[in-house]
């Protein structure tokens, strides 16, 4: 587990073939760490055929809606979250 | 290239002789492939099917039913929603992890799925159409607060909206508000007052009946 709890994080904003586990409105936008969940199976391997080990640590990230749209219409308290696996997150 | 002269060697049923919805030929072009090449049988897919339609959202109802009624249990629910299931004698679905959120007067969750449909099916039974359509998926994200009001949710400013986008292995079960005016309600008369909609997060309980009705 690289990252731990309430660490601010960022979403890798590279791009990538195939299949694909990262929403793409998260890519370049930081957040915090909120939970972490543990180690799962990549599905980013799993869906060409193959048993998605190593298995890849899963955090829930939390992030502000107005970093994530900037038009966004709420409050400033309102957040959203998404489980992200380790390989599509940086320091930030 | 038209659906017809397409070029493999292997014999399926004439996919133009319906209406059926493209999806649907699709998927049903996969189901013999995966059959033929020997990774499923056709005996898991109907039991696949058999098995999510008998799954309703009465068992995630009685979950928090037993939540609004007992602390421990809420407690537990919060903390591990698979464990607390099975002591329900509930089946918590192939999951890993299914976690259970609680709706405040301060917070207010809700439930989507961006890249597909996950959704706690072991609990809620199958998701309902507008879960897995575009505009819920792509508004309940960026609008949440507009798509609330169309289910009829008017949160004020000083609630904090938590949208969970569901993206992989974990399941979220929201554990709505317990109505106003239902003290007197037993467990399994609360239960009846916990819709689907309401643990996902778009809705609110149905309203208790008034006393004495």
């Amino acid at each position: 587990m690289r990252y731990r709890g309430d660490q601010r994080v960022r979403i890798a904003a590279r791009l990538h073939e195939g299949h694909h586990r990262i929403p793409g409105y998260l890519k370049g936008k930081t957040g915090r760490v909120a939970r972490v969940h543990g180690s799962f199976p990549n599905p980013e391997t799993r869906a060409y055929g193959t048993d998605g080990l190593p298995r890849q640590p899963l955090y829930l990230v939390g992030f502000a809606q107005r970093d994530v749209w900037p038009d966004y219409r709420g409050p400033a308290g309102d957040r959203i979250y998404a489980d992200v696996f380790e390989h599509w997150l940086e320091e930030a | 290239m038209s659906e017809q002269d397409h070029d493999h060697d292997h014999p399926h049923a004439p996919i133009t002789e319906s209406d059926e919805p493209a999806f649907a030929v699709r998927a049903r072009a996969l189901e013999e492939l995966l059959i033929e090449k020997g990774t499923i049988r056709g005996e898991d897919v109907r039991q696949g099917i058999d098995w999510l339609v008998s799954r309703s959202p009465a068992d995630g109802a009685r979950l928090v039913a037993r939540a609004w009624v007992d602390p421990e249990f809420k407690r537990r629910l919060l903390a591990d929603a698979r464990e607390a299931a099975l002591q329900l004698g509930l089946d918590p679905g192939p999951s890993p992890v299914v976690q259970a959120v609680e709706n405040t007067h301060a917070i207010h969750h809700m439930v989507v799925c961006t890249l597909c449909s996950c959704y706690p099916r072991a609990l809620l039974g199958p998701p309902p159409d507008w879960y897995k359509s575009l505009p819920y998926r792509s508004r309940a994200a960026s609008d949440p607060r507009g798509v609330l009001t169309e289910f009829g949710v008017e949160l004020d400013d000083d609630v904090e909206l938590r949208v969970l986008d569901s993206t992989a292995d974990i399941r979220y079960l929201v554990i709505p508000r317990r109505p106003p005016a239902s003290e007197r309600m037993s467990e399994e008369e609360l239960a009846g007052l916990v819709t689907r909609d309401s643990m996902i997060g778009v809705a609110q309980p149905a309203a208790a009946a008034p006393a004495g009705a």
